[in-house]
């Protein structure tokens, strides 16, 4: 790759001045290090989510877009924060993190709240809280360490996959058991992501993927009849337009009343007369597009790719296994929730309780999210620590 | 292992991780320009279909209800009407506990089980911002205690319908008829009808004149939210209220019949002879139709379906009697067009008829001698008219009775009509039977198979009197548009020579005024204006041979409902016919003694409320009732106060027998 090529947004950019065989680890070195473009990046997309909670309040800071921003405040915070906590600690705290957020899990299942039928959050002095976004996270952290301990070397070994598969494979048959199928598969995606991007060996992969469609038919048998019914609906909304299917349509009908240039902020007939339901959390992108039409949805489409982009790109430009993978951990996380919350809204895929982060109305999702971004900043920060004892490719 | 690492270092998969992560990037970003492109898809491409979509969603028609219109008499009085009432609802989604609710409120107001279990029916069909009704009818009391619990009563709200009102309650019940609840099959086939509170006639002028009185729902079409709620008005469109109909009866007449009739079980119709308007129809007992509306109880319900008295049953138009000596008349004008028997041809009557064998008796055992049809119809004399049914045979007397309006169903506004019938030797045989000769003797007295209806011998007594083929109808007006039969030369004459009539006539006026004839009772007492009658009893029974032979019997001793029924019927005046009567009481003995008398004092009465009347005494006029002050229900009040002021008429003596 160029030194010298793109100079876009600092990621590509060629900083010798910064290429040090040891880190410095004075806090405010390490503030100027925070890439303040993606943060800035990251401001605005919450600023996206309080206009459009503001207008999914009726016009009014009252009820969402108020408590979202103080939340993001705090996120903020503890973004920054936990971007100047060094790699090593980070990876101290991988075990005690995941162990954490299995059983928050476990615990959800025993004592959860009830919400639409699934077990999901969890009231923690007073918040409600919801363990499987925590679980992304843990996992995520969890995998890189392990991945980072391990080398590259040793991935060829099928026997030092067999711990991280199992650590994977815990938080997603404890998402499920909830059930959340949306958030199950979100995990198990960025599970398998990581081992792909850990240098996973081709022919290990091969092995893995081809018995997929058999086990695919397998979990569809074990699935909840309430799950399936959201497979059946996805696939023939109009069956039922008042029912399963109502969330589908309404948000079609909203999508399309946008039109090009929508109908106006705070002038969106279906989002303002509540025919969109859920409108303030899972379904805020459907409001977007009904009040800013096509234009502004796809520039938000935009922003989102530009943060899931940069966040790939901060994975690459890491020098340390550990950085690269939770890099590439938390934009993947980012990424998948945006893609499946925007496939849920636009009926490509069947309805999940899946937020769009930062923007839908949320507290946990909102903080983890942050928490997420606080890693991914880490990453990027600690950048140049190298891997003790491994040769330096050129890049 | 460790020994290679140190000796070459190992790769630290920067390499391998990039290449990769590029791969998932392209990944990431197929699936972000594919969600664009779905996007740009929904947005522009299908905007304009779902966009319809989407105005269909937002907005929500609703009918509004036509209010019902009114029924009034000829002079104005209200005798159906509309009255504000309060009802209560409950809105599902605005109460987090409905059975407690409805705990609390059947403290307020009891529900019974049936009410219960039609909400919690209600309840379960219905979306949840779709009202439910707990309350029909509520008092203004029950109202204002609902209103005064409303914090404990979430959801409950109080909402203003409309109940119809019958002012003269049980007096105007068989005509007016009265309105409940439509059913599935009614709302299948008006949707208007769906709307809370509307209401369908099932009886009366209220069923047959449903196409005028129930109008056309208006609709309002709002914008609305996801549950329902409205958000404002786009378009209203108005309904169109009920047409008002306006009847030929005139309220007070018809209350002063009804006092004439006290408690006997009888019906009497009083008709103007030039254009075939009634003034009055009474059916006694009856019913008040108001318990229709809110709904009838089942106790009463059955009281009334299982009284031998029938309060349901309109006697005046579905009630069928044999006419009797009222039939008489109409033998004679069918023997005199028949040419069979003229009026001068005289026969014997020496008390009996021998036919075939069998001996037909005359009313009076000791015979009237040789009589024309004056005298035969003056003495009502069986025997004459068993030789003019003989000689003039069924057909002529079926033909000329059907002109007259016997036997054929009446063109009038009321459901249930039925038709009365002179039997022909066909019409027997269609029935599987032989007719004898015994049959039309029988026949021409009007008793054996010969069936009419009250309303029918009034048409047939004012086709007689005026000589026109009247058509007996209730309706006068609708919106003020008065009907095509308001005006008399409208009418076309009977089919047969006025000379004829003018025998009957002369006939009907011997009985009533002449000396020996058999109805000296009806002889009015107004000055100047004579009135023409025939008297009918009707056996619901035959006599046997040997109980009259014994010589003491006297259909006074049988049992209640085998007496004979009493018949009178009447034109007014006798020189220039305004008014026909027809007097039915059933199982009164004698028409005589019992319809005889009460026809006199109907007709009086009537002619004293006719407005070209130049008999009207000084004594207070009858006026319709003033309007009333704060309520409809005022000239139902009224009516009995003006009608129980002595009848000017009655100061006279009760004319002597003279027979």
């Amino acid at each position: 790759m160029k030194r010298n090529g793109l100079n876009t947004f600092g990621f590509l950019k060629s900083d010798r001045r910064l290429l040090r065989a040891e880190p410095d680890f004075r806090p405010m070195a390490r503030l100027l290090q925070v890439n303040w473009i993606y943060v800035l990046l990251v401001c605005v997309l919450a600023g996206v989510g309080y206009i459009a909670l503001y207008s999914a309040g009726g016009g009014s800071a009252k009820p969402f877009a108020a408590p979202q921003m103080v939340r993001f405040g705090f996120g903020l915070v503890m973004m920054i924060a936990v971007s100047l906590i060094s790699p090593r600690l980070l990876r101290m705290a991988a075990v005690p993190v995941y162990l954490l957020s299995v059983t928050l899990l476990a615990l959800v299942l025993r004592m959860g709240h009830v919400g639409k039928g699934a077990e999901r959050w969890i009231n923690l002095a007073g918040m409600q809280f919801q363990p499987s976004e925590f679980a992304k996270i843990g996992l995520v952290l969890m995998l890189a360490t392990w991945f980072h301990r391990i080398g590259n070397e040793r991935m060829g070994n099928p026997l030092r996959l067999i711990p991280p598969a199992l650590l994977t494979l815990l938080p997603v048959l404890l998402v499920l058991k909830e059930p959340n199928l949306g958030t199950a598969t979100i995990i198990g995606v960025i599970g398998a992501t990581l081992f792909f991007a850990a240098g996973m060996r081709l022919w290990q992969i091969v092995l893995l993927v081809a018995p997929l469609p058999f086990m695919g038919k397998l979990i569809y048998s074990h699935l909840h009849d309430y799950q399936k019914a959201r497979i059946d609906t996805f696939l023939h909304p109009e069956h039922d337009p008042l029912g399963a299917g109502y969330n589908i349509i309404q948000s079609k009908i909203a999508l399309g009343s946008g039109g090009m240039w929508g109908e106006g902020y705070l002038h969106g007939s279906q989002g303002q007369l509540n025919f969109l339901p859920e409108k303030q959390t899972d379904f805020i992108f459907t409001m977007i597009g009904e009040e800013w039409g096509f234009v502004g949805g796809i520039a938000v489409i935009v922003l989102l790719g530009t943060l899931v982009m940069g966040g790939m790109l901060i994975a690459i430009r890491s020098r340390n296994q550990f950085g690269r993978l939770l890099g590439l951990g938390i934009a993947m996380d980012f990424f998948l929730y945006c893609a499946v919350n925007l496939s849920m809204v636009m009926g490509a895929i069947p309805v999940g309780g899946v937020p769009l982060p930062l923007i839908s109305y949320g507290g946990s999702a909102m903080l983890t999210m942050m928490f997420g971004f606080g890693l991914l900043m880490s990453a990027w920060v600690h950048r140049n620590e190298r891997d003790p004892g491994v040769e330096e490719d050129e890049d | 292992m460790r020994q290679k690492r140190q000796a070459e270092p190992v790769r630290s998969g920067r390499g391998v991780f990039t290449r990769r992560a590029l791969l998932v990037m392209a990944v990431q970003a197929g699936v972000l320009g594919v969600l664009g492109r779905r996007l740009y898809n929904l947005q522009v491409v299908d905007g304009g279909h779902l966009r319809q979509l989407a105005e269909r969603n937002r907005t929500s028609k609703r009918l509004l209800a036509p209010a019902r219109g009114t029924v009034h008499d000829r002079f104005g009085i209200a005798l159906a009407d509309n009255k504000v009432s309060w009802r209560a609802l409950l809105m599902p989604e605005e109460t987090t506990d409905i059975p407690a609710v409805i705990e609390r409120f059947s403290q307020i107001v009891p529900l019974d089980e049936h009410d219960r279990a039609r909400i919690e029916r209600d309840l379960r069909h219905v979306h949840k911002y779709v009202p439910v009704t707990l309350h029909e009818f509520l008092s203004w009391d029950d109202m204002a205690r609902i209103e005064l619990n409303a914090p404990s009563l979430p959801g409950v709200l109080v909402d203003v319908g409309s109940t119809r009102l019958y002012p003269f309650k049980d007096l105007m019940a068989h005509i007016v008829g009265y309105v409940a609840p439509p059913n599935e099959e009614d709302v299948s086939k008006d949707t208007t009808l769906s709307l809370p509170g509307m209401r369908v006639g099932r009886a009366g002028i209220e069923q047959t004149q449903e196409a005028s009185l129930r109008g056309e729902s208006g609709s309002v079409e709002m914008e609305v939210n996801a549950v329902g709620r409205v958000i404002g008005e786009i378009d209203r469109v108005e309904g169109q209220q009920g047409e008002d109909v306006r009847l030929t009866l005139d309220s007070v007449l018809q209350q002063q019949v009804l006092n004439r009739l006290e408690d006997r079980v009888a019906s009497a119709v009083v008709m103007d002879c030039r254009n075939g308007e009634v003034m009055a129809m009474v059916s006694t007992p009856s019913f008040d139709p108001s318990l229709f509306d809110s709904g009838v109880s089942h106790a009463q319900w059955n009281e009334w379906a299982s009284d031998p008295r029938t309060p349901l049953v309109d006697k005046a138009v579905s009630g069928l009697y044999p006419p009797g000596s009222t039939f008489k008349p109409a033998v004679a004008l069918a023997a005199l067009k028949s040419g069979s028997v003229t009026a001068q041809d005289r026969f014997n009557c020496p008390g009996y008829y021998d036919l075939g064998g069998v001996r037909f008796h005359c009313w009076n055992r000791w015979g009237h001698g040789m009589i024309n049809m004056r005298e035969g119809l003056k003495f009502s004399c069986d025997v004459y008219f068993y030789e003019v049914a003989r000689r003039c045979g069924m057909d002529p007397i079926k033909a000329v009775g059907n002109a007259m309006g016997l036997g054929v169903k009446p063109e009038i506004e009321l459901p249930h009509v039925r038709s009365g019938v002179i039997p022909t030797p066909e019409w027997r045989q269609k029935h599987g039977f032989h007719w004898n000769g015994g049959d039309t003797v029988n026949a021409g007295i009007g008793q054996g198979f010969v069936q009419v209806t009250p309303l029918e011998l009034a048409t047939y007594t004012s086709r007689i009197a005026s000589g026109r083929n009247v058509q007996p109808h209730l309706l006068r007006a609708t919106n003020d548009q008065l009907s095509a039969l308001a005006s008399v030369e409208d009418v076309a004459k009977v089919d047969l020579p006025p000379d004829y009539l003018d025998v009957v006539r002369g006939g009907m006026f011997a009985v009533v005024n002449d000396q020996h004839g058999t109805a000296p009772k009806a002889r009015l007492d107004l000055p100047g204006i004579q009135m023409a009658g025939k008297t009918g009893s009707a056996q619901v029974r035959r006599v046997s041979r040997a109980l009259r032979e014994s010589g003491h019997f006297n259909s006074m001793n049988l049992p209640w409902e085998y007496r004979p029924h009493a018949l009178f019927i009447c034109f007014a005046p006798y020189d220039n016919p305004k008014y026909a009567v027809a007097v039915v009481v059933e199982h009164g003995n004698a028409g005589a003694d019992e319809a005889a008398p009460l026809a006199k004092l109907i007709m009086t009465d009537t002619l004293l409320r006719d407005p070209a009347s130049d008999v009207r005494p000084a004594a207070p006029t009858v006026a319709p009732p003033p309007a009333g002050a704060e309520t409809p229900a005022a000239p139902a009040e009224a009516i009995p106060s003006v009608s129980t002021a002595p009848p000017v008429a009655d100061a006279h003596s009760e004319p002597g027998t003279t027979q």
